[in-house]
Order: C-alpha cells, then structure tokens, then sequence
C-alpha cells in the first residue's frame, strides 16, 4: 500500500515494551475542519468568532458549572501516570501529548490559568497557561485524537475519565465556530434525512427488499424486515451502517432470523434509522437529545412495546446509560422488558429458553476471537449483573460457534482496547492515527492467530467493524476476518419449523 | 515564636478548612447530568459504598494499573497514616488507646513514608514518561513533604526537643490559650512547613483526597434503566416537550 506512513510492527501482547517519547508525532494530523454549513446546521457559529477568546473562557465556565465530572477531574490528578501507558494512540504514536494525563492537561493548564487562585497568581509552578489561537489548534489537534474509549479511567486511581475531557473540549470548540468536519457532518444527516449514512427512506426500502430476496433465496424462508409497521412488538433501532456494507448487514440478517424464528412482531423506523447518536461525540447535551428524540417520537408513533438496539459500540452506551435520562420516561412501553434491550440480551434470551435453535455447524471450520467494544464494555451493560456486557456476547458466541478463544487478558472485557476508530475518528484523513491506535488490538490478535488458529474476529459495533474492515490488511490480515456477532448466530440458526 | 506560630496554624486551619469546604461545596453542587460510572459498576448503593472503600483504602484502579506505583503509593499513603496517628497524641489531653497501642508503628510508619516518597520522587526522574508529566509543583509538594518527614525524624533520633511543651501549645491552641512552643529551630522547620501544606491544600492536586468521593466515574450506581437520572439544569431542557 503507498502510505505516507509506516503501519507498526507488532510485538508480543503480554510483554508490551514502554513506548518511546516521540514528541510531535502526531502534531500534524488533523482532522477537517467542519465548513460553515456543517456547524449553522447544528446551530454553532459558522466559523471561528472574532471574540474566540472571551467567549472560550465563559464556555469552559459554563461547562465547569454544568458537568460535576469535569470540575472534579480539573483538579484532582496527581500526576501519577498510571494513564501514561493505557492509550492505543500512544501506544501506537509516541507522541507523548497521547497520553491521558497530557491530553488532559491541554484543558487543565487554561482551567488553572482562568478559574484557580494559583494558576493566576504563580501559573508557571503549576502549569497554568494563558488561552491562545495555537492553543486552539492544538485542541483540535489531539482532543480529536481521542476515541472517548475510557481506558485509562479503568487504570487512574481517581477514576479521571479523558473522555469527559475531550467531549467537552470539543463542545467548546464547536461553540467558538471550530467544529470538526466528519462529526457535524454526520448529525446533520441524522437530523436532515434520519441517519449517519444519509440514506433516505426509499433507499432502505429498497435494500430491505434486496435483503428479503436474499434470505427468501438462500433459507426458503419468507423472512421479513418490516419497516415502518405500526403495531409491531419490537422497534429495532440499529445502526445505518447495517443496512449499507458488510459484515453489518450479515449482522442485521442475523437479527432478522432471530425474531423470525422467536415469532416475535418487530419493525425498524425510517425516522430512527439510526442507532449511534454523535452528540456525545461532540460533548453536546441538546444535541445528543435531540438525536434521542427521534426514538422516542418513532416508538410513540408506531405503538410498539419495546426498543431493542442493534449492534453498535456508543449507540450502546448512549442508549443504555443516557436513553433515559434524555428522553425517558418510556412509561407507554411493555414494563416487563428493559427500556432499551440490547439485540444479544433478547437473541441470548431466546437461546437459553429454546426460542431459538443454534447449530454450530452452520460457522464449521471457523475459530473465533471477540473484541470487546470499548464503550460496550466500559460504558454500559448487558443484561441484571455487572460485567453481562461481557458474559452475554461470550455466551451467543459459543452457541454459535465451534470454537471462540479469549485473547490476552490485558485487551480484552474492561481492559479492551479502542478498535482505534472511536468516537469520531472514523474518516479518512485520520487514516494513519486509525492504523497506529489499532496496534494493541491488532497484537493480541495476532498472538492468537499464531498460537490457537484463530480464523476471525467477531464485533458488536459498527465502527469496530468498519475500522477493522479498514486496517486489517495493512497488518496483513484479510478485511473480511471481522464478522458480525449476528453474522454468526445468522450463520448458525435452524430456520423453519423447529418443533 | 509562640506568637508568630500561634497565629500561623490559626491561619492555616482557616485556610484549609475554608477551603476545602469551599471546594467539597462546589463538588457537591455541579451537578452530574449523566450515568457515567466506569462499568463494570455497582448496581447498588451498597456496592458503590463497597467500591468506594476498595479505591480509597487498597487503591484497587491503581493496582489494576500499576503494580510499582501501587506499591510506592501504599508505602508513602499508608506510612503517613500511621505517623499521622501517632501524632494524635499531641492534640489529645488523655491519649485513647487505640492511639496509645499504634504509637511504635508510628515509626516504621515514618521510615515507610520517606521510602515511598523517595520512590516516588525517583519515578519523576528515571521514567521519560512520568518526567514528561511532572510540572514543579509536583517536584514542590514532594520537597516539601520529605522536608517535613526529615525534621520530624531529626527531632526524633538527633534533635531532641521538648514535646511536653509542643503538646501544651497545640492542647492550647484548640482552648484558645497561648502556651510557650520551644524555641527550636528544628521544631519551627517542621512545623512551619506543615502549616505551609495546610495552606496549600485546598489549592492543589491533593484535593484529590475528598475529590475522589465526588468522582463520578467512580460513585454511581449502575442503574440508567431501572431509573431516571435527571439533573436539574437537564430537567428545564424537559420542559416544553410533549
């Protein structure tokens, strides 16, 4: 491949060597600027005000005021650097900007310049600097050089998230008219036409048919995907990447057969054709309830009695931990169900009451690993105990498959890695910081390719998914080894009359 | 010197207690307008109390993060805990016995303390990574408290000085009494620069220990679905909907 970069040479998983200092590293690789007509569309100024600075100094007061988590985490570290060694992007770059604590300390340092008695009386002895345009571009620079993933605050001992930080850098930025192109792009097409891909409703009918005729084709069974139906049981909000590109839509193949063969009523929604919800991305509040909204308004309008999420990372963690929050109370849905299900808690479900009937067969010759999406594993949950965000995948899996096989400890459930696509990084110009920060992940996979024969790797987001289908062959790898989780159970599941 | 030193702690109390009031007050009002724990995460209060004391008493993430830190950071954390103890007694008319009972610990807990800071100040030196975060009010607070611990151990070992007295001072102190401190030079270092850390306090990174109790990532229950978490500046934004 002629790249203007060098993909990593990846090492042993378990004996990962301390990072060498590389200032600068990644000081050059900027994501695009949002232009004028992405930000007006979101409501920010168009481009960066005249007044940048007074303006960035009442935000990040407002902000301070606003979120208990980025006060606190502003004046708590210590400086321990137990983060210093936890991100991929660093791990994968050198640049020592990311690493958390650095990162964090862009924001810090103007914090304690503009709102600390000692960052205004001796701001050289505690690191306090004034605001400035660079300091902006800096800001741009690595705050959109962080996936949100939250593994270092797995590792500090204060529980100091650099997510929180970034969201809200970048809200900040967004505010003064300095918006990153491929977030507020994509908003404005979840609030223009209803989903990240921009897809309109006659193109979802369209491949909805196609995928019907598919499946009619290859089970005999007149397996549907309605769309729109009032009345159905179920709304599946799932993301647009599944009705797009492979392996997603295996992946939604998959939960079509499910709640065929569970005779379970469902329909998707043209309105919320979209499960992942970039607002928090962008750190914005209002945004991300507004994207939620359209949830709300589609499970009002087609009457249905749950909300089941398809796969999908940070639409998990918006859905499980904020849904409510945003736009709840979901007192009008089925009580006896979670408000929202996630696809595998219900396809889990229905395995173990014999809803549904696996034969491992159907995935023969295959030898799986699962990487754990970070915001899955450390923003949310799967099912009534702590850590069934990590037992229940397992568990489909296994139903699923001839053979599933755990990588390094150190990378996977809460230690996961970030598949280094996250929280808005997914877009071709951050191509080199997406191969770089996949490096961890990519040497755990190899390590058990070599030693245990494994042949794919199975995911439940979509952005794992189409930044692996990415990177994998610049580490030599074929771009279809990422499966679906679905694409297995798709694989797998008895269809027809099971009795 | 009584005067000067009697006015000092007054100052410092003040200071310390002022501010980190005003700092606890600050935490306790900024709402969190997200369920943002770190899962895997308690689903109960219980569990979160649990959680909580596994942090601030084993430093759990620490461990999970960094064995030689966690066991540098125990060392000094742990040893201050046990000098801080022994130094109960100055404050204390009848010394308690628990006290009493842990007042030879105090000692090791000294020589602990000091090997912990030592290595925590050689980190700052030897690692590229931790040298590139460290900024000199992290190089001050360590000077400062292994100054402390120095003076302290001198008037221990070499030193002596008259702590029948210091107890008098300090007892009258909290009575608003004025009773005569010696007049040492060795004691007035040592106590100097804890009234100096007092005053410091509030204003630095060791808020990071009534902090961490506000840490959202850390003190939430793991329950967005079973209840709706509404702070209040997100509830006017309800307002107006349906």
């Amino acid at each position: 491949m002629a790249e203007k970069f060098e993909t990593p040479v990846l090492g042993d998983p378990t004996e990962r060597p301390m990072p060498v200092l590389i200032p600068g590293a990644t000081a050059d690789l900027k994501s695009y600027v949002a232009a004028p007509a992405h930000n007006e569309a979101l409501g920010f100024p168009a481009q960066l005000v005249e007044d940048w600075k007074p303006k960035a100094i009442g935000l990040m007061g407002d902000l301070l005021s606003r979120y208990r988590s980025l006060q606190v985490f502003m004046d708590i570290c210590v400086k321990c650097g137990a983060c210093t060694d936890k991100c991929h992007y660093f791990i994968g770059t050198g640049d020592p900007k990311n690493m958390p604590v650095a990162r964090q300390d862009l924001f810090r340092s103007i914090y304690r310049r503009y709102f600390t008695p000692a960052g205004k009386l001796v701001p050289g002895l505690v690191g306090a600097k004034e605001l400035t345009r660079e300091t902006l571009d800096e800001w741009f620079n690595y705050f959109h050089q962080c996936s949100q993933c939250r593994r270092c605050s797995v590792f500090c001992p204060y529980g100091i998230d650099t997510a929180e930080v970034s969201m809200a850098a970048r809200e900040m930025l967004d505010q003064l008219g300095y918006g990153q192109k491929y977030c507020n792009e994509i908003i404005g097409k979840v609030h223009k036409i209803g989903n990240n891909l921009g897809l309109p409703p006659a193109a979802l009918a369209d491949t909805i048919e196609g995928l019907e005729e598919d499946i009619e084709a290859e089970t005999g069974c007149a397996v549907k995907l309605p769309i729109d139906v009032e009345g159905a049981e179920v709304l599946l909000v799932t993301p647009s990447a599944d009705f797009f590109a492979e392996p997603h839509v295996l992946g939604l193949i998959g939960y079509a057969k499910v709640f065929h063969q569970a005779g379970i009523s469902w329909t998707l929604s043209t309105k919320a054709s979209e499960a992942g919800n970039f607002g928090m991305f962008i750190g914005n509040y209002a945004q991300m309830k507004k994207i939620a909204t359209r949830i709300h308004e589609a499970a009002r309008e087609l009457k249905v009695k749950r909300i089941v999420f398809g796969e999908c990372g940070h639409a998990w963690r918006v859905a499980y931990s904020f849904l409510n929050t945003l736009v709840g109370p979901w007192d009008f849905l089925d009580p006896r169900y979670p408000v929202p299900q996630h696809i595998l808690e219900v396809t889990n479900g229905l395995i173990a009451n014999g809803g549904i009937k696996l034969d491992r067969s159907g995935n023969d010759n295959m030898v799986l690993a699962f990487h754990d999406s970070c915001n899955v594993a450390r923003g949310a949950r799967m099912g009534d105990r702590p850590g069934g965000q990590f037992v229940i995948p397992r568990e489909v899996i296994k139903a699923s498959v001839p053979k599933l096989v755990e990588m390094c400890p150190d990378t996977t459930h809460e230690k996961t890695f970030c598949c280094g696509g996250g929280g808005g990084l997914l877009t071709d110009e951050l191509l080199e910081i997406r191969v770089k920060g996949a490096k961890p992940r990519m040497e755990a996979l190899k390590q058990v390719v070599d030693s245990q024969g494994v042949t794919h790797m199975a995911s439940l987001c979509a952005i794992c998914k189409a930044q692996f289908t990415k990177i994998l062959p610049y580490y030599g790898y074929d771009r279809e080894m990422v499966v679906s989780v679905h694409q297995l159970v798709s694989n797998a599941i008895i269809m027809g009359n099971n009795d | 010197m009584t005067t000067a030193f009697a006015i000092l702690f007054y100052v410092a109390t003040a200071v310390f207690v002022a501010g980190l009031a005003a700092k606890i007050a600050r935490y306790t009002l900024v709402p969190a307008p997200l369920k943002i724990p770190t899962t895997p995460a308690p689903l109960t209060k219980a569990g979160v109390v649990f959680r909580m004391a596994r942090e601030v008493v084993v430093f759990e993430s620490l461990f999970k993060g960094n064995k030689p830190l966690w066991i540098f950071a125990a060392l000094f954390h742990f040893g201050l805990l046990l000098v801080l103890i022994r130094h109960a007694r100055y404050f204390m008319e009848t010394v308690c016995a628990p006290v009493a009972l842990l007042q030879p610990f105090g000692l090791y807990g000294a020589l602990l303390m000091m090997a912990g800071l030592f290595l925590l100040a050689a980190r700052r030196v030897v690692l590229p990574r931790i040298a590139y975060i460290t900024g000199p009010s992290d190089w001050l607070l360590l000077v400062l408290l292994m100054l402390i611990g120095v003076s302290g151990g001198a008037m221990k070992l070499f030193a002596h000085t008259d702590i029948i007295a210091v107890k008098a001072f300090m007892l009258g102190l909290m009575h608003l009494e004025m009773r005569p401190l010696p007049a040492d030079p060795v004691l007035a270092v040592h106590l100097g620069l804890v009234a100096l850390l007092m005053i410091i306090f509030p204003f630095s990174k060791l808020l990071h220990a009534p902090g961490i109790f506000f840490s959202p990532t850390r003190n939430q229950t793991d329950n967005p679905r079973e209840r709706r978490h509404v702070c209040a500046w997100a509830a006017k934004l309800d307002a107006g909907r349906e």
